[in-house]
């Protein structure tokens, strides 16, 4: 294959620089016992164009949102991404670069670095921001170990409302972090603040999405509050799409605000690689996991960007760092950094009216063909849910033939919605698409 | 601006590279001038409160350098009576000024004989240079 | 150069995103957005400039030799790029049906087929994000391996090589163990008899790079098995280094029970950056119960996404994981099948010949023949030249050379750590060597050119110091920026 360049010339060349007679005798210090004697048992290589060809037909096994009108989110979500964010991802310099450990080879991507953390503070209303962490759902069990050690306490409060794999994950992280996990029940859809009071009792932090998994909108200041005067940490699970009409958790009294960044800026590429995003408030500096970068200057007295803080960080401070975290997703949050730039404040916030609106849309037109909101009096954003009036596992399939897909099935996760489907709308589905999913789900 | 390399003879020292002058029953802590040098420049104090006890041998707080993070071991038990907010703010003090401008806490001893145990500036200086 | 912001024009716009005739919503009065967040307000190609000169003041494997040890950073395929994008890999939704998402699944099934092969056990999960997860994820699986045999809170301790990369000790202490550092003996191997006091019925396992961070092969390796087997314990197999092993010698065949691979390493993910990776974990029979959930599954010819596993340990991350990472290593394996043994042979026959053309020059602590990578030492210059493993690292660029990694591992002073890769031209190979060695004539001849480089990049070397003490972590809209912007004032 193309990938290697030595010719038999080569090796004999530096073979004999080495000293030894053959290839073989390289790997002499691999005991007898433990050398694999035999060919892997792999498929033979495959050219580029056989290559090309095999993971075409792979691929086209899967149908895509391409091919199937699609209301599928639930915490990913199919938002248009702009030909800019490919041919900038696409850039041999960024995306063949690894962390930036010597900042005079690595301007470009610090200085990248440096603006997303300034667009995630801006977005959410809070101080500092790590590179990124791998996705919306271990930022959460990040936001757990900052908070165990900010507040020396050892429970963790979560609405229910939050999405199931953030749950999930928070609470597969925390019988290692030492931390018990406590979920609060919603009530119609969104959380009470006087049920969350009850639950609070000497809690590290307090999780709640804003809007949360069945897309309506929190009383988010109020649980803000409740959590603040237990003295545990309010951290907001946001959606950054919304983040134009919606009032940054920063300004309502959380200490840490983190999300899932997939929708603004990278595809849904079946979950993943995506960014995780975590901002915090000053007072959690020294306690963020991974990479920060800050502002400096050079021996001209110039500005310039390094790594920063760095012995929070596990290559410095081993067993008792923030967190285990290298491999971040660089990538991807400068493929956000590049949409949000794109987009720019005008943009984001007609985003967000237009998703509200569309899903406003949707919510009268399948009230109006005869379906049941299931939080009918509760004020959402680009989510929400709708009762299909049978198994909504039978829904889906019904729906689907004719072409449409209409929403992931809540009884996944929630009792007494077996029924329901969660709707999302974002400024891809257009009126006419509506107009699809109700004869779908009314047929 | 770094200091030149001295080990005060009124000190008493511990093995961890930290000293403390005994002034009655209080204690004043810092680190050694052989400790500040293998850090580097100090950015960073993570200091106790006071009101927080500390025991010998154990840390009671934290020195970083850009590259380097270093336990702050204590040399004696006692309670933390005043920390040294000069260091707080400008952690470089330690480097100009080790034995002096950048002690770290004073401690109320909670017993003084522990003192005996510790290395005097001969003994000390017999660890710098195994280090 | 400037940064975004200050490039920015209030009015200014960049993309369009559709509008449709719909009534306007509002958001109920008390959760409304009061201030806008300051984004920056450019029109699109103004952006593409911007994000592209970026990009001309960064240093990737496209731009040049990266001998970043640790980090194998090998050519990244370009076709895998394409592939990843074809639309039924890239507009998929993870909760679209099983039917709809057949091709996926059998390219993870297949996927983790090959990681079993090439580790030698029996199962794979690919959910952890990272290689540093994915060790975070085995040490769940032993502390629910032996909380399910009764023996959780008798083995409380984990054993870590005082080589390890930072990370070990770290996700130990996350994972909720205690730690315990075995030394490393004269031979760049773990020290065997002090491995010998620190196991007990404490013990939980043994975590392990190997080759290690040194990049020699454990020449004790199955006695080390042998101790922890014995024991009762586990062994944990950092994949970090495995570039140098595939087809040579199998993970599971040394003995270790789990083992986290690096996608973004030895099947070349492209870092990007810094990130994304991917850390499958591939583990002995045994401990498949507790792998997380969804698992990928084959009935017959269908696949399918397996959530019945009562004794998983959950999930470390959302979904299935990162897919995108898995198509293009897939990919990556695929175009060499069997012959990954010839890349290993390749990334091995490169370092050592790296390493014979260097060793006399610089000092080399463990005087082996090396794996993928080896560990030189600058403490001879430092000492008679005051050039340090930082300056080297520094005049290097100036060769046109990333540097490697410096002062890691910890065990070796000055140390510059270095992992050529399989992917590299001999030609590349002597021009870096040729470097090395001018770097050591100057400094006896000109050591203040070593001492001020790089020369003619972005900047100079810059002040840490400063930035780790004002901590100024994002653009400060409200004052202008203290410092001067480069040729811009």
């Amino acid at each position: 294959m193309g990938y290697l360049s030595l010719t038999d010339a080569d090796r004999e060349t530096m073979l004999a620089a080495i000293g030894v007679s053959s290839v073989e005798e390289l790997f002499r210090d691999v005991p007898p016992g433990v050398r694999f004697d035999r060919a892997l048992a792999l498929e033979p290589p495959l050219g580029e164009q056989e290559l090309t060809r095999h993971l075409e037909e792979l691929a086209a096994r899967n149908t895509d949102t391409s091919r199937e009108l699609s209301f599928l989110g639930a915490g990913i979500y199919d938002h248009y991404v702009p030909a800019i964010v490919d041919a900038v991802l696409q850039r041999g310099e960024f995306l063949t670069a690894y962390t930036p450990y010597q900042p005079e080879l690595s301007q470009g991507v610090l200085q990248a670095i440096f603006e997303y953390q300034t667009v995630i503070c801006e977005l959410t209303g809070m101080d500092v921001s790590n590179a990124s962490g791998y996705d919306g759902t271990t930022v959460a069990a990040d936001a757990c170990f900052i908070a165990k050690h900010a507040t020396g306490r050892t429970k963790v409060v979560i609405t229910e409302a939050t999405n199931p794999q953030v749950r999930q994950v928070v609470k597969t992280y925390a019988p290692g972090f030492g931390l018990q996990v406590v979920e609060v029940a919603h009530r119609g859809g969104t959380t009470d603040p006087d049920e969350l009071q009850k639950a609070v009792a000497d809690a590290a932090c307090v999780i709640f999405q804003q809007p949360n998994f069945f897309g309506c909108l929190e009383p988010a200041p109020d649980l803000a509050t409740v959590a603040n005067e237990a003295e545990a940490i309010a951290v907001a699970h946001v959606d950054p799409i919304s983040l134009g009409v919606l009032e940054a958790p920063g300004s309502y009294g959380c200490g840490i605000a983190i999300g899932e960044g997939q929708g603004a800026g990278n595809y849904q590429s079946f979950a993943g690689p995506h960014y995780g995003f975590l901002a915090a408030k000053t007072e959690f500096t020294r306690r963020m996991p991974g990479r920060i970068v800050g502002e400096t200057v050079d021996a001209a007295g110039e500005r310039g960007y390094v790594l920063t803080l760095q012995t929070r960080e596990q290559h410095i401070r081993r067993e008792k760092a923030t967190s285990n975290i290298t491999t971040n997703q660089t990538l991807l949050a400068l493929g956000g950094l590049v949409y949000l730039s794109w987009l720019g404040p005008q943009g984001l916030r007609e985003l967000g009216e237009t998703c509200m609106s569309l899903a406003e849309h949707a919510k009268r037109r399948l009230v109006d063909a005869g379906l049941e909101l299931v939080f009918s009096d509760r004020a959402t954003f680009k989510e929400f849910a709708v009762r299909t009036g049978r198994p909504a596992k039978e829904a889906i399939r019904q729906a689907r033939a004719h072409g449409v897909h209409p929403g992931y099935p809540l009884g996944r996760d929630y009792e007494g919605l077996d029924d329901a489907v969660l709707v999302a709308l974002t400024e891809r589905r257009r009126p006419e698409d509506v107009d699809r999913l109700v004869e779908a789900l009314t047929r | 601006m770094a200091a030149t390399e001295t080990y005060p003879e009124d000190l008493k020292y511990h093995t961890e590279h930290d000293w403390a002058r005994i002034e009655g029953d209080e204690a004043v802590l810092g680190i050694t001038w052989f400790a500040q040098d293998s850090l580097g420049e100090l950015v960073h104090y993570e200091a106790p409160k006071e009101g927080d006890s500390v025991a010998k041998d154990s840390p009671y707080g934290e020195i970083e350098s850009v590259k380097a993070v270093s336990d702050l071991i204590a040399p004696l038990s006692g309670e933390v009576i005043e920390v040294n907010q000069k260091v707080v703010e400008e952690p470089e003090t330690v480097n100009a000024d080790p034995y002096g401008e950048g002690w770290l806490v004073r401690i109320r001893l909670s017993d003084p004989a522990q003192a005996d145990a510790l290395l005097d500036v001969d003994a000390y200086k017999q660890v710098v240079a195994e280090s | 150069m400037k940064l975004i912001f200050e490039k920015s024009r209030e009015g200014r716009r960049g993309g369009e995103l559709p509008h449709y005739d719909l009534p306007r919503v509002e958001v109920p009065e008390e959760l409304r957005r009061r201030e806008a967040p300051r984004l920056p307000e450019l029109a699109e190609p103004e952006v593409l400039r911007h994000f592209t000169e970026l990009s001309t003041r960064n240093f990737g494997i496209d731009t040049g030799f990266y001998p970043l040890g640790s980090c194998t950073m090998k050519y990244n395929p370009r076709v895998n790029e394409r592939l990843v994008m074809l639309p039924g890999f890239r507009d998929l939704h993870p909760y679209q049906e099983e039917d709809e998402i057949q091709g996926a699944l059998e390219l993870m099934w297949r996927l983790q087929e090959i990681l079993i092969e090439v580790c030698g056990l029996h199962a794979c999960s690919l959910q952890p994000a990272a290689g540093s997860q994915g060790e975070l994820t085995g040490l769940m699986l032993i502390r629910a391996y032996f909380a399910d045999r009764g023996e959780g809170d008798q083995r409380d301790t984990i054993i870590t090589a005082d080589t390890a990369h930072g990370t070990n000790p770290a996700s130990v202490t996350m994972s909720g163990y205690k730690l315990a550092k075995a030394r490393t003996d004269e031979r760049g191997n773990v020290d065997v008899a002090h491995l010998r006091e620190l196991v007990d019925e404490r013990t939980a396992g043994l975590m392990l790079t190997n080759p290690s961070t040194l990049g020699l092969f454990d020449e004790h390796i199955e006695e080390i098995a042998e101790i922890f087997h014995g024991a009762g314990a586990l062994l944990y197999y950092d994949g970090a280094n495995l570039n140098a092993v595939c087809g040579i010698s199998r993970p599971g065949d040394m003995g270790f029970d789990i083992v986290h691979i690096n996608l973004h390493k030895t099947f070349s993910q492209p870092h990007g950056g810094g990130g994304p990776g991917g850390g499958p974990i591939v583990v002995r029979d045994m401990l498949e119960p507790f792998l997380p959930v969804p698992a990928v599954v084959r009935d017959g010819e269908r696949f399918r996404l397996d959530y019945e596993r009562p004794k998983s340990i959950g999930k470390v991350r959302g979904y299935t994981g990162p897919f995108g990472v898995f198509v293009r290593s897939y990919a990556f394996i695929r175009s060499y099948g069997p012959r990954l043994r010839e890349m290993s042979e390749a990334a091995v026959l490169n370092a050592n010949y790296l390493l014979a053309r260097l060793k006399d020059v610089y000092e080399l602590p463990y005087d082996r023949l090396c794996m993928h990578e080896f560990v030189l030492s600058a403490r001879r210059l430092k000492r008679e030249h005051g050039i340090t493993a930082l300056d080297v690292a520094k005049r290097l660029m100036d060769y046109g050379f990333h540097p490697p990694t410096i002062y890691f591992p910890l065990v070796v002073p000055e140390a510059l750590m270095i992992e050529p890769t399989e992917t590299e031209a001999r030609e590349t190979l002597d021009a870096f060597a040729d470097a090395m060695l001018a770097i050591v004539r100057e400094a006896e001849t000109d050591p203040e050119t070593i001492h001020s480089a790089p020369h003619g990049r972005p900047v100079q070397r810059l002040d840490e110091v400063r930035a780790a003490k004002q901590a100024i972590v994002k653009h400060s809209f409200d004052t202008k920026s203290a410092v001067p912007v480069p040729g811009e004032s």
